[in-house]
Order: C-alpha cells, then structure tokens, then sequence
C-alpha cells in the first residue's frame, strides 16, 4: 500500500507494527523457555522466565497507549482503523501468552525433581513444540499479511486441542494407578492446559489479522470446545 | 401552464408511494443515470449512476475537482446557470426526469433545496430572509400564516430560540454559525423534498459545524439530503451512505459504514486514508 500524504502517520502505524513484533518475539522466547524449565527441570530459567513476562506487559501497556494516541490524533479509518484495532487485539492476546509462559514456570518450579515420566514429557513437549509453531507461523503472517497463512493456522489449532485430550486422557490414567503422581500430574495438566490456550491465542491472532488485511472475519467453522470440557446445562 | 405544473405536482406527490425502491428495500428518491457533463470541451462527469435514497444523508467526497460539486448541482439544475455547461443522461426526482422541457426550474428548485459552503443570507431581517421564499411561491395565504412558516422553519433549522426576539435585525449579524442555520431555514421554508448541501460546515468553528451536522440528522427525518464535504469524517458521522467521486467519475458508493470500514476500491481506500488527494 502507498503512503500517507502525512509521513508521520506513517511512521506512527509502523511503529504499533514493529512493537507488536517485538512482543511476538518475546512472546515466543518466553514459550519456549518455559517449557524448557519445566522439561529440564531449570528452576533458575523458569525463575527469569517469570521475571521476564513484566517487560512484555509492559510492551502491552506501551502500544495500547500509543494506539489511543494515534486513534486521537489522526481519526483513522478503513485499513488503517483496522491495523490499530488488530494491534490491539494482539498485543493482548501476546500478553496473555506470556502469563501462560509464566504459569508454566511457576509449575515447572512447583513440581522440580518429581518429574520423571519420559512419556508425559514427550506429550507435553510434542504440544509445546506445535504451540510455537503456531505463534511464529501467525507472527510470520502478521508481518507478510498472508491470508493463506493465517487460514492454516487457524485450521491447524484442532491438532493441539486433539493432542490436549489424548494428554488428559494419559494424566488421568497416572493419577489413578498411583496417588502419588497426583501432584505432578495435576500440575501438567494446567501446564498442558496453558500450552493449549496458547494454540487458542495464535488463532485469535490469526482471525485479527485476517480481519486486518481483508476486512471480513474469518469463517468460524472450528468447533470450539475440546473433549474433555464439560457440558453445563 | 401553471395549472399544467400544479397538477404534475400533484402527480408526482401521488406518484411517491411507487418510488423504486433500492437493494435494501430504501425507497430512491433522486435517481441519476448515465449522467456526463461537460463544460466547454472539457468533460467534467463520465457516466455517473447513483441512487438517492429518500429520507438519507448521502455525502459525496472526493478531492477537489473530482465533480462531486458539479454533480451536486445537476440535482437542481444549478448548473443551467453556467452558459458553458451541458448536462447528458437522465436525473429522475420522484421517477420524472428534472431535465424534461415541461420542468419548471423554479418549481423544480423549491423541491430541491439548496445551501451554499459560505453562509449567503440575503441583506434583509431575519424574518424577510426566511419569509421571502414562501411568499414568491405564494405558500401563505395570511400575514399569520407567513409567521408560523417563518417560525416553524427556524424552529426546524435549530435557531428560533437564538433570534426570536430579534427577528427584524439583518440576518448578516447573525454569528457564521448562525447564518448557514438561517440559510437552512430559509431553505426549509419552501418545504422542499430534498436538501442540496455544497461544504456547508466548511466556513464554520467546530461548535457550529456539530449544531449543524446535528440538524442535518434530525433534518433526515423529514428530507432527503446530499451533502458534498471534504470533510472525511464528517461524511463518515452524519451520512448514511457515501459516494467517492475520483477524476469525473463515481468510483464507491456503499453505505458509509462499509466505506469507512472496508472500502472495496484501492483509490477510495488511499483517499480516505489521506495516501492521496
């Protein structure tokens, strides 16, 4: 797209996007370092991990008031109104990314040394690992703008839910062999909860970038719920 | 011929049960079709087609020399007033072609109101300002009848309350603000159908500019309007729907909330967003 008659209008909606860059690169370290914690069983990581997600809310409170400003100062409409509009939809759902890395680490130093089930460890880092993919291909896509992108995300987010259920599943099958896996189990399965929020939180980013480049919503024909919610009346 | 007109008037009043209606079910008010007009050599419309819906605020935008002013003019016939200007196509008020040669212009313009970008109040009182069209249209019948349009046209144009104990001042001691509000008034006296408005907040301070725009949308309810203003959002706060005028031609028009929001052509989308004007 051309640009602004007013350079600095520019330099205001590249600023928000390069911020909102800057989180998703935090966001993502901050993934990946808690999940390390908690499978290496590195207190000191997930100490610094936690220590970290200050400066991404930080980011978060930054760009929400520099969107306000330009909102103020420039009466954005059309793509532009969008851009700021997705910037801030992310940026939240960024931040929130980083509590779940934070609450991560929190567990991953609740549950040290009493972590010993290769295959719990397998299934959690097989779902961490998809996670991530997920958050840097819908970061990519935030950058290039490419719909086709931003779509498979979206579609992909099923097997992370999928891989939640089968992990449940497993937890449940330790907790009721033997009580005193209880504990543990009980922490990865919020650990794997998060992991599986975070999957969630890439296809919020997806539909708002969708929304940002083409000005419709992304059909929504993901079934929302994974098996192991429960149906209230 | 004037009892000719009288009844083609009534014709036509009868005739708005049957207005066409648009897409959204909106009756069309004013309907332009093929419209291209031309001064001198120069072509200054190509092809224009819009729908006027009735009892709507259609805001036409677009930089300067696009023709949405000229458009606007050939709704009433203002350009008839420019030797040099020759309008094609058809533009149909009420399905009945306003070109036609059995049109009375006079008539036609106290049908379609117009208000100018600069306050242009006649050098009389307020009252005579505002009174003066029902009387060479021979609206009143009685000195009271005269001073109840007066009023109730004030009324309507939100500034009764402000000149009522002074209605016998001139009306170019009014505030700026005040004066285009006369200008409407003096507009609304006729009982028009539809309200012509060329930048009618451009010479005006924000205070004035949101009484008017506020006017414009309870003015609605009664009239169907077109306002051009290069004023992004004020088209964006007071119009239903938005027509964007680029080089001669209507490129958009939706209803303002998508041209806002989401733009189908690249050209609108760079003009509102200020990549070009």
């Amino acid at each position: 797209m051309s640009d602004h008659i007013v350079s600095s209008f520019n330099e205001d909606l590249k600023d928000l996007a390069s911020r909102i860059v800057e989180m998703g690169g935090l966001a993502e370290t901050l993934v990946s370092d808690a999940v390390q914690a908690l499978l290496r069983k590195d207190s000191g990581l997930a100490e610094r991990t936690i220590e970290a997600d200050r400066r991404l809310d930080e980011m978060q409170t930054q760009l929400e008031e520099r969107c306000i400003l330009v909102i103020a100062r420039r009466q954005p409409v059309a793509r532009d109104l969008r851009e700021i509009f997705a910037a801030l939809r992310i940026s939240n759902d960024l931040e929130r990314v980083g509590d779940m890395a934070k609450n991560i680490s929190k567990r991953a130093q609740a549950i040290e040394g009493n972590f010993n089930s290769k295959q719990l460890a397998l299934g959690v880092e097989h779902m961490a690992e998809l996670a991530m993919e997920q958050l840097k291909a819908v970061l990519d896509a935030y950058t290039t703008g490419d719909l086709e992108a931003v779509e498979q995300v979206h579609a992909r987010d099923k097997q992370i839910d999928a891989l939640y259920t089968s992990l449940f599943r497993q937890l449940l099958t330790y907790m009721m062999e033997d009580p005193r896996n209880i504990t543990m189990c009980a922490h990865l399965l919020f650990c794997a909860k998060n992991i599986e929020r975070i999957g969630d939180h890439a296809t919020n980013i997806a539909e708002n970038i969708y929304y940002m480049v083409s000005g419709d919503h992304l059909p929504i024909d993901r079934p929302k719920k994974d098996e192991t919610d429960v149906d209230l009346p | 011929m004037a009892m000719e007109m009288t009844a083609g008037t009534v014709q036509t009043q009868n005739m708005t049960g049957a207005l066409p209606l648009a897409e959204d079910g909106v009756p069309i008010k004013m309907q332009a079709q093929k419209v291209n007009v031309h001064y001198g050599e120069k072509q200054a419309l190509y092809g224009v087609d819009l729908d006027v819906r009735k009892n709507n605020v259609t805001a036409l935008i677009g930089p300067s020399g696009c023709g949405k002013s000229t458009f606007l003019r050939c709704l009433n016939r203002m350009n008839d007033t420019i030797d040099i200007c020759r309008v094609g196509g058809n533009i149909l008020l009420d399905n009945e072609d306003i070109y036609d040669q059995r049109i009375d212009v006079v008539e036609l313009r106290a049908r379609v109101g117009m208000v100018f970008q600069k306050p242009n109040p006649f050098p009389k009182s307020i009252f005579e300002n505002v009174a003066y069209g029902p009387r060479i249209h021979g609206l009143a019948q009685s000195k009271a009848e005269l001073d109840e349009i007066v009023a109730t046209s004030l009324q309507k144009a939100g500034l009764f309350e402000e000149v009522k104990d002074r209605l016998d001042e001139p009306g170019t001691g009014l505030s700026g603000g005040q004066q285009q509000r006369l200008c409407i008034a003096r507009a609304i006296a006729v009982s028009p159908e539809v309200i012509l408005m060329d930048e009618p907040c451009s010479a005006l301070d924000p205070i004035a500019t949101a009484k008017v725009e506020e006017l414009i949308d309870e003015l609605r309810e009664n009239y169907t309007i077109v306002i051009v203003t290069h004023s992004m959002q004020q088209a964006a706060r007071v119009s239903q729907r938005t027509a964007f005028f680029h080089l001669g031609y209507l490129v958009e028009e939706g209803k303002t909330n998508d041209i806002f929001t989401n733009p189908k052509d690249q050209r609108t989308q760079d003009y509102i967003t200020g990549r070009f004007g």
